[in-house]
């Protein structure tokens, strides 16, 4: 529910954040230069519509006079293409900026996630990265690109007013004008207090999402206690709060519009006084001058009302680039150092040349491994593995095995101590060196959204379509694939969501095969799955560990029989070691788990 | 026009409201059309000398106010008049805004409880069936539009009526000649709009599809992190990325290219209109045929018609999108509710059951249960069995009337189950699902949803039999702690759990588990029956298990076969017949002694 939430967001401006995001903007100078010339001859065009109504009637009405009348009608003709042009122009570039910038953020954002450590993804929500990706950069586009549009043209629009009518008549310019502080100020004011309220409508509006989502899914358990009342005036409560922020949001907007108007219909209505007294006097103002003043003054409070907005836009979406930045700005934990990359390449540019080969001796040198908050997961831990031995690893859930198997595939580093491959501390080789000679399967097989050809081929990008095949057979995954419609080129869909779990299994043990790793890492599912497909995934994980390093997080009894050395892991420790029958006799802690385990695989199997 | 009227009848309650939202507006926009008119003729004849041309209330008016003479010498009255008039706008502005939200948003409310509601006591089976995330989508997003519809739409449609069939009347009053010319282009302006509107559509849907597409590639590379990691793939799938992330900026752009030829283009229609009246108005002013004012009041006017009339082809596209979102809300309220029958009863439950010739189905043809004959006495523990798709769930679904039989008849204490009001079973009844759902409160609001008034002694019993308390003690905030998201992560053991201790507090005369006890170990799971045993209370249980040292202690055990009671009878019945029963318990003893054997 917490990824649908609002988040609030500090209320000063801050200048540091902006010049950072200024950056994004370097490659669109010339583009945003254009923008704002575009804008003031916009700006200034709109300004001198009313000087040419005043003109109109000066020449032409007021005396009578037809002298002049086709240059003008044609000068305004002129006026408005420019302006069309200009409207056309501002919108098309603004547009480019708008889809530019958070493009270009988006790819920032995602390449810093690509190398942000799995300790990174581990604290944080999926739906939290997702939406600083996708609708906080859309939001700062939108911002940065339509919100520099109405400042320049408000600005701009503001100081042209201003100074013609200073021109024409200093006095009733002022007089005239002197509203305008007070405006600023109660737009301002109000702007904030609509932006608030609509920032609660949007945190009830997200809770309002969360009990809908809870409602549904959990209406059958709602139906067996039968909550169905309880649960109704529970969500009344959240409706209730949700029209109650909503209209006290719609009212503050529809307080401010008449105040504006209405302190606005005072410049005017002073114009119109002091303006009108003169005209009476003849105190040198000439009618059209009168009525270019009160044109003037409902053209001038437009501008002030948007350079509100702007603001309290800005400031709402500063918490979007708080966290855009936030993302961006963190450093990976795990990479390279110099040395690493000037021998052996980034993973854009790898020196594949220069990378040794993996035999598979992999020790684990005294490692201490703490989490950032402190907890220690694992402590002065020492294991060899010697190259092409398999070891299982068993515990309860929590006890360090995951963590043990993501200090070996370096996807967390040792706080302590060290971790060598073939006798050298792998921080001193690359990464990708290590990734690439990795096989690497998850307990919940993740497939990518393509055919199940590509999904293979992701191990190893070169493999030609013969290698792909073997690979598939070699996990026993090649002739469920052929007696598909399509064979190898069936869309696997969104997650893989068109295949069975068992086939998903089959699919990503072919593409940890296809790369043929030195060594394998298997996180084995516990999901009950069909027994003929466990049997293939039996064969397949037989067939795959042979000749490899390998390092299985074990859950059937077959599997952690097959293993050359079993590792019952506790709070971190190794307690247990040997293989399946020495320990057994040891009557210990794997004693008791493996009768449990034997139990549960007996109920479910003497069903079949 | 079966939506409109779908519309208006979620509107219930709030309609004189929403009416008087855009009478408001109507008065709003009449007295913003007042002040030209003042201006015009303060300019024209208390300024100028232009004898005043008014009705003849108008010129009362005038007079009252000190005549022109009055007023050319105290303008300030002009001014006041002018504010004054903005004010009276201001407030029916106000009270649009106010009215307009206050029944939109209620409606929204109306229909957002509604849904709620509906949803809950719609079938078992709707939700067994339902896809979660287009429920959700009809219950927010649609909502929503619907909501804006109302609240903003179609009273910016109602302003723009209002103001073109206000002016429309003051503009030919004016001069005849100059109205023609004021609102010539305007029906091109609103055709324009409207094709533009419609057009777009396509544009808008490419957008909104590549937007999905890289939204897609996103979560499906977070959410494989590892995956991309352990096979270095980084590169890869930046450039996946940029792909998708690229379509979705092209497309986008391309709408608003489409965006910035419509405003371009209309603001030149506009503005061409606007030329027309001050060149063409200058020229009769200059020649007689009407005076300064009237030109003055038709500018004024100009500005203040176009601009509605742009925003009309958007209001009807909107409404074209409201209509969808009606229909598909409509579409979930529209079907059948769990259905109340006549003659309900809510008689006393102590757990006496009998089964006879009991048939079900969930499709036509397809019988999921068979002549199900069998009786239970009041605590007794019936113990069930059966391969997966043997019947067991449904049978025990029966019970509670979640789904309600074909034919044949199921008797609880000696009323037929079909008479017993549906809340009332299922309050007697408590049934521990496969897979319980905990809900996003702390633990103890979770224990008590059926209970609310359950005291904290109670709660700790019914978790200490659960053998949950100890655990939940453990938690930082014990009781308090949250479960879900932002709270602890619970295994699948321990949900499991908190749902029998939040099923047992109610002390039911009739408790079902649904295979309920398979995620935990033999010994909590034989712990958890003996507690349940001690508890002394006279409940008829239901178990459904694999577990054989589960099923063996029940009073009679029912094993099912494609549908069909194949074996009944108490443990040592069974185990001397041939049958399911008895080869699994062969198994599943023999194995045990193999084991303690190798052990």
């Amino acid at each position: 529910m917490s990824i649908y939430e609002e988040q609030d967001y500090n209320k000063k401006i801050d200048f540091s954040l902006w010049k950072k995001l200024i950056k994004y903007l370097k490659p669109y100078k010339k583009l945003l230069i254009l923008l704002g010339v575009v804008m003031v001859v916009v700006a200034a065009i709109d300004v001198t519509f009313p000087i040419m109504n005043e003109y109109a009637i000066n020449n032409f009405v007021v005396p009578g006079n037809l002298d002049g009348l086709l240059e003008f009608a044609i000068l305004y003709g002129i006026l408005i293409i420019i302006l069309a042009f200009g409207v056309w122009a501002l919108i098309a570039i603004a547009g480019k900026v708008e889809t530019s910038l958070p493009f270009d953020i988006r790819k920032e954002g995602f390449e810093r996630l690509q190398k942000l450590s799995l300790s990174y993804y581990d604290k944080t929500p999926i739906g939290w990265m997702m939406a600083r990706i996708t609708s906080d950069t859309r939001r700062l586009g939108e911002v940065i690109s339509w919100g520099l549009v109405d400042f320049i043209w408000g600005t701009a629009m503001m100081t042209g007013i201003a100074i013609v009518m200073l021109i024409k008549n200093w006095k009733l310019a002022l007089i005239t004008l002197s509203v305008v502080p007070i405006l600023a100020v109660v737009s301002v004011y109000f702007q904030q207090k609509i932006l608030k309220s609509f920032r609660e409508v949007r945190k009830t509006n997200s809770k309002i999402t969360g009990a809908f989502n809870e409602g549904i899914t959990g209406a059958k358990t709602t139906k067996t206690l039968v909550r169905e009342e309880e649960n109704l005036k529970e969500f009344q409560v959240l409706t209730g709060k949700m029209r109650n922020s909503s209209i006290r949001a719609a009212i503050f907007s529809s307080l401010f519009l008449p105040i504006v108007l209405n302190l606005a219909s005072i410049g005017t209505g002073l114009a119109l006084w002091v303006g009108g007294n003169d005209v009476i006097m003849g105190n040198n103002i000439s009618y059209g001058t009168l009525v270019l003043f009160i044109n003037y003054t409902t053209l001038f409070f437009e501008p002030v009302r948007q350079l509100a907005r702007i603001l309290a836009e800005l400031q709402a979406a500063q918490a979007s680039a708080e966290r855009v930045m936030s993302m961006i700005e963190t450093e990976p934990e795990i990479k390279d150092s110099e040395e690493v990359i000037k021998s052996f390449g980034t993973i854009y540019n790898p020196i594949k040349e220069n990378w040794p080969p993996v035999k598979g001796d992999i020790s684990f040198n005294n490692v201490t491994f703490a989490y950032k908050d402190g907890e220690k997961v694992l402590e002065n831990f020492d294991l060899e593995v010697r190259s092409g031995e398999t070891i299982a690893l068993v515990g309860e859930t929590g006890s360090g095995k995951s963590t043990i198997v993501n200090l070996a595939c370096r996807f967390y580093e040792p706080t302590e101590g060290g971790i060598l491959i073939d006798g050298i501390d792998y921080r001193e080789r690359s990464l990708e060196w290590l990734h690439s000679n990795l096989g690497y399967v998850l307990q919940s097989p993740h497939l990518f959204s393509g055919t199940i050809k590509e999904n293979i081929r992701y191990g190893y990008l070169e493999a030609t379509e013969i290698e792909i095949i073997r690979a598939a057979k070699l996990v026993n995954a090649h002739n469920f694939i052929s007696r598909l419609e399509k064979g190898y080129d069936t869309e696997v869909g969104e997650g893989g969501g068109k295949l069975s779990t068992g086939e998903k299994q089959l699919i990503s043990f072919a593409r940890a095969i296809v790369s043929n790793p030195s060594i394998f890492v298997l996180d084995e599912a516990t999901s009950s799955i069909d027994t003929e497909t466990e049997k293939l995934i039996q064969e397949a994980i037989d067939n795959v560990l042979k000749h490899r390093t390998s390092f299985i997080i074990a859950h059937r009894l077959s599997t952690i029989i097959a293993a050359d050395r079993i590792l019952v892991i506790q709070k971190g420790k190794i307690i247990e070691e040997g293989n399946h029958e020495y320990l057994l006799k040891q009557k210990g802690y794997y004693h008791r788990l493996y009768t449990n385990q034997f139990r549960k695989e007996i109920e479910t199997k003497s069903f079949s | 026009m079966k939506r409109l009227k779908i519309l208006l009848n979620y509107m219930k309650g709030n309609r004189l409201l929403y009416i008087g939202a855009v009478l408001s507006i109507g008065i709003a926009t009449f007295f913003s059309l007042l002040t030209p008119l003042v201006i015009k003729t303060v300019i024209d004849s208390v300024i100028g000398d232009i004898p005043l041309d008014l009705p003849p209330w108008g010129i009362e008016i005038v007079n009252y106010l000190g005549g022109i003479e009055g007023l050319a010498n105290n303008l300030w009255i002009c001014a006041l008049i002018i504010v004054g008039i903005t004010l009276i706008r201001g407030i029916f502005l106000y009270t649009k805004g106010k009215w307009s939200a206050v029944s939109s948003e209620s409606t929204a409310k109306n229909i957002r409880e509604k849904l709620y509601n509906h949803l809950q006591h719609l079938p078992y089976d709707y939700h067994v069936k339902a896809e979660t995330g287009d429920l959700i989508q009809r219950c927010t997003s649609d909502v929503d539009t619907i909501r804006r519809f109302l609240a903003v739409q179609l009273v910016e449609g109602g302003r723009a009526l209002f103001m073109i069939g206000l002016v429309t009347p003051i503009i030919f009053s004016l001069n005849v000649r100059l109205a023609f010319v004021a609102i010539a282009v305007i029906p091109v302006i609103f055709l324009f709009a409207v094709i533009f509107f419609i057009k777009i559509k396509t544009a808008f849907q490419l957008a909104d599809e590549a937007e999905g597409k890289m939204s897609t590639v996103l979560q499906e590379n977070l959410t494989g992190m590892r995956v991309v990691r352990a096979f270095a793939r980084q590169k890869f799938e930046i450039e996946k990325f940029d792909k998708k992330s690229k379509e979705y900026k092209n497309l986008t752009y391309k709408v608003i290219w489409l965006l910035a030829w419509y405003w371009s283009l209309s603001d030149l229609l506009c503005m061409i209109q606007i030329g027309a009246v001050i060149v063409l108005g200058s020229y009769w002013a200059s020649t007689g045929v009407i005076t300064l004012g009237t030109l003055v009041v038709f500018i004024t006017y100009e500005g203040m018609i176009l601009w509605p009339v742009r925003q009309m082809g958007r209001i009807l596209t909107d409404l074209g999108k409201t209509m969808v979102s009606v229909k598909r809300i409509q579409d979930i309220l529209d079907s059948p509710r769990e259905e109340k029958q006549q003659n309900e009863c809510s008689p006393q439950i102590t757990g006496n059951i009998i089964f006879e010739n009991v048939n079900f189905e969930y499709d036509k043809d397809r019988p999921v249960l068979k002549d199900i004959s069998f009786s239970v006495k009041r605590g007794e523990t019936i113990a069930i069995m059966g391969q997966t798709g043997s019947g067991k769930s449904s049978l025990i679904h029966l019970l509670a009337r979640l789904y309600d039989y074909q034919s044949g008849s199921i008797k609880i204490d000696n009323i037929e189950l079909k008479n017993i009001s549906k809340k009332w079973i299922r309050k007697h009844v408590g049934i521990v699902l496969q897979e319980p759902f905990l809900f996003s409160k702390s633990i103890k609001e979770n224990i008590t949803l059926a209970k609310l008034d359950a005291k904290d002694s109670e709660i700790f019993e019914a978790a200490r039999i659960a053998s949950i308390h100890d655990v939940i003690e453990d938690f930082d905030k014990g009781y308090d702690t949250a479960v879900g998201e932002r709270g602890v992560t619970l295994s699948g053991g321990q949900k499991q759990r908190i749902a029998i201790a939040r099923t047992i507090i109610n002390n039911s005369p009739i408790l079902i588990f649904d295979d309920s006890l398979s995620a935990v170990d033999t010994e909590t799971d034989a712990y958890i029956r003996d507690a349940l045993r001690e508890r002394k209370s006279s409940a008829t249980t239901f178990i459904i298990s694999h577990r054989v040292s589960t099923l063996c202690e029940a009073d009679k055990i029912i094993v099912l076969e494609q549908g069909k009671i194949v074996q009944h009878g108490t443990h040592n019945d069974l185990i001397s017949e041939p049958g399911l029963y008895s080869r699994v318990w062969k198994i599943q003893s023999s194995l045990e002694k193999d084991m303690s054997k190798i052990v």
